[in-house]
């Protein structure tokens, strides 16, 4: 893949502010009551996604973490599907089944993550597996936040992608907290660029507050992959601006480090990189305020979707046949004591001891 | 006709799947190179190449999640743990990530998780175990346990074309020691989901699974040479989803049930039996439920102690016995 041209450059300008506008969205929805679950933002960390999948050529799969919905949306997401996801509408990708990022589409590579973190790369390892038995050139890219290198299956799932020369690139973003706990307390390393060390593969260290970096750097992990020369980490250092999640003030962050923070933010920083070169002031606001009346009405739309009919909670559990209602609860057709007529329909002969 | 072991016939169906469907692959610790742990792949390597039977590293967790991706992209993969003990590091991604993908994501992993289960083989608390009830509570999931080789083979063919995560429970003790004479012209399939009458009989129905299976037999012959009972010996072969109507129609017509296991008894899988027979067919019982398990320990390692923790085929006719007269 080339280096990013001017339209690029938009592109990616784009996307970077869709995130965050959609996260704004999504955040009054929580405080207005659209949205029954938590909302975990990506507030100052958009680069790293958009960055890293803007790398992504079409067939290639990715698998986002908890903060990475810029890389669903440069893999064709629409703002419509993540509002619908998270209102746990009927048109929702899971169908009001699950929440978040939690969706998997074969059609445009996107496999979703589960609640227990790390668990994605395991699976997306077998998407690359697959990969290489049919010769196909394609790649697989996932992420982990720093304090997520640390579950057992992100472990084993580098291990068995660096054993089996799978092509994976895993992005480390560090963000500096696992929830309350500083990451650097969880591990006895000084860079998480070492941890791949241990599985003796390549890592590169960008800065995931610029967008071109991580650009940069993930076109380098991703050539290694597609050319069979394996796994490569990529470790973009960056901060988290909010809470864990909606619920989550973050008391524990000193604020002179959110100030320090403040001022790289990914998105501000990209402007004056775009204002130095070709882009002015107006074209960029242009750009947003043409996001913003397409998001305003997406939500529009996505609160007059239905949400969905309590008895589709049975559908989908197996291929065939669907599960039905347990005798006695939702639905279930048995009425009180005549039990004679009402439990057993298909009453055969009567019992001896009766 | 030939005759066949519990083991070949695993050995043959994973041949024959990998021969007529290039989709099918295997994954597991030691499978290639040295054949399995009990060398039921012995010669795949050669046959299907690496790209097929893939020796992983030690990281059940891994194996599982990969089977679930390529399952994802239209193979069907068949994971082995080593020990089906070793299932432990892998239940995260069997029960949160295999069990509910479809259901999240409409968005299916049909793979097989097959492995070695069971005692007898004097090899302690940690290759031993019997894991189904870990797995039971969680929908999404088909769990099988052949204990005949006809049904081992037909069983692991109809789970490696299933749609849907089959955990597979292959009974070590059972795999050198059941020869049956199986067909070498006609394809054997046995359908997920349906229990088979393994000795019929109107006086008790005695339902089983796995190993047991022959103690309970044995136990059958005996009550009837000793007591002129015929038990009906029913092995369920499916665990999930459970063939309750093949129960409810034997012990409507027994009116007695007895469940025995080889796991202990505390929440085993005779609990949810006992549960459904109640619902299902309590007016027709003449006597309580009753459960022959194993008892509430780990799987001692000396011969003494695990003969004691197993269940055994006097306990089946003390209990049999019992409810015969009850």
């Amino acid at each position: 893949m080339a280096a990013p041209n001017a339209q690029d450059l938009r592109q990616l300008y784009r996307h970077l502010y869709l995130t965050r506008a959609l996260e704004e969205r999504l955040e009054r929805l929580v405080d207005q009551g659209h949205i029954a679950g938590d909302l975990c933002r990506c507030l100052g960390q958009e680069a790293i996604a958009v960055g890293s999948a803007w790398a992504l050529e079409p067939g290639d799969w990715l698998a986002p973490s908890i903060r990475d919905l810029g890389a669903l949306l440069v893999r064709g997401l629409e703002p419509r599907e993540m509002l619908l996801q998270y209102m746990a509408r009927t048109g929702s990708p899971c169908a009001g089944k699950d929440d978040a990022n939690h969706f998997t589409d074969r059609e445009r590579g996107l496999l979703g993550p589960i609640g227990p973190l790390g668990t994605q790369l395991c699976v997306l390892n077998g998407v690359a597996l697959a990969f290489k038995a049919r010769g196909e050139r394609q790649v697989c890219m996932t992420y982990q936040g720093d304090g997520e290198t640390r579950t057992g299956a992100s472990h084993e799932g580098l291990a068995f992608a660096a054993a089996l020369r799978l092509p994976m690139v895993v992005v480390i973003e560090s963000n500096q907290w696992a929830f309350s706990t500083r990451s650097h307390r969880e591990a006895a390393i000084d860079e998480w660029t070492d941890v791949a060390r241990g599985y003796g593969v390549p890592a590169i260290q960008a800065d995931g507050n610029d967008v071109i970096a991580v650009f940069e750097a993930a076109r380098e992990a991703v050539a290694r992959a597609r050319s069979g020369l394996g796994l490569t980490l990529i470790v973009a250092e960056t901060y988290r601006m909010l809470g864990h999640s909606q619920h989550d003030p973050q008391a524990y962050v000193p604020p002179e480090e959110l100030e320090e923070w403040r001022a790289r933010d990914p998105i501000d920083r990209f402007e004056s990189y775009l204002l130095d070169r070709h882009e002015t002031a107006d074209g960029l606001a242009r750009i947003r305020s043409v996001i913003d009346s397409r998001l305003d009405q997406a939500v529009d739309q996505a609160l007059a979707e239905p949400l969905p009919e309590p008895e589709t909670a049975l559908g989908h559990v197996y291929a065939a046949p669907e599960v039905e209602p347990a005798p006695w609860t939702r639905g279930a057709p048995v009425g009180y004591p005549d039990v004679a007529t009402s439990i057993v329909p298909t009453r055969m002969e009567p019992p001896r001891s009766l | 006709m030939k005759e066949t072991t519990y083991l070949e016939a695993i050995r043959e169906a994973l041949w024959e799947e990998m021969k007529t469907d290039e989709s099918v692959f295997i994954l597991g610790e030691d499978i290639g190179t040295y054949g399995g742990a009990f060398k039921i792949t012995e010669g795949f390597l050669k046959e299907f190449g690496p790209d097929r039977v893939i020796d992983t590293p030690i990281s059940e967790a891994a194996i599982v999640g990969a089977a679930i991706g390529a399952a994802h992209m239209g193979f069907k993969p068949v994971a082995e743990m080593q020990f089906i003990d070793f299932i432990a590091p892998a239940f995260d991604m069997i029960v949160n990530f295999a069990a509910k993908v479809r259901y999240r994501t409409g968005v299916g992993a049909g793979l097989v998780i097959r492995g070695p289960c069971g005692g007898g083989a004097r090899a302690g608390p940690f290759h031993s175990q019997n894991v189904e009830s870990y797995f039971a509570n969680v929908p999404g999931l088909k769990m099988v346990a052949p204990a005949t080789a006809r049904d081992a083979k037909g069983l692991l063919r109809a789970a490696i074309r299933d749609p849907d995560p089959v955990l597979y429970f292959e009974h070590k003790f059972l795999y050198r020691r059941i020869k049956e004479e199986l067909p070498t012209d006609e394809e054997i399939l046995v359908p997920i989901g349906e229990a088979r009458t393994h000795r019929p009989g109107n006086d008790l129905t005695l339902i089983t699974y796995g190993a047991p299976l022959y103690k309970a037999e044995e136990a059958a012959e005996r009550v009837a040479e000793e007591d002129g009972a015929q038990i009906e010996v029913i092995d369920l072969r499916s665990l999930r989803p459970l063939d309750i109507e093949t129960l409810v129609e034997s012990v409507r017509r027994t009116h007695r049930a007895l469940i025995v296991h080889e796991a202990p008894r505390f929440g085993g899988f005779a609990g949810e039996i006992t549960a459904q027979l109640c619902e299902e067919a309590f007016e027709w019982l003449d006597a309580p439920i009753r459960r022959v398990t194993a008892i509430d320990t780990p799987v001692p390692y000396s011969p003494p102690l695990e003969d004691y923790h197993l269940p055994q085929m006097e306990d089946i006719v003390t209990a049999a016995r019992w409810l015969l007269s009850y």
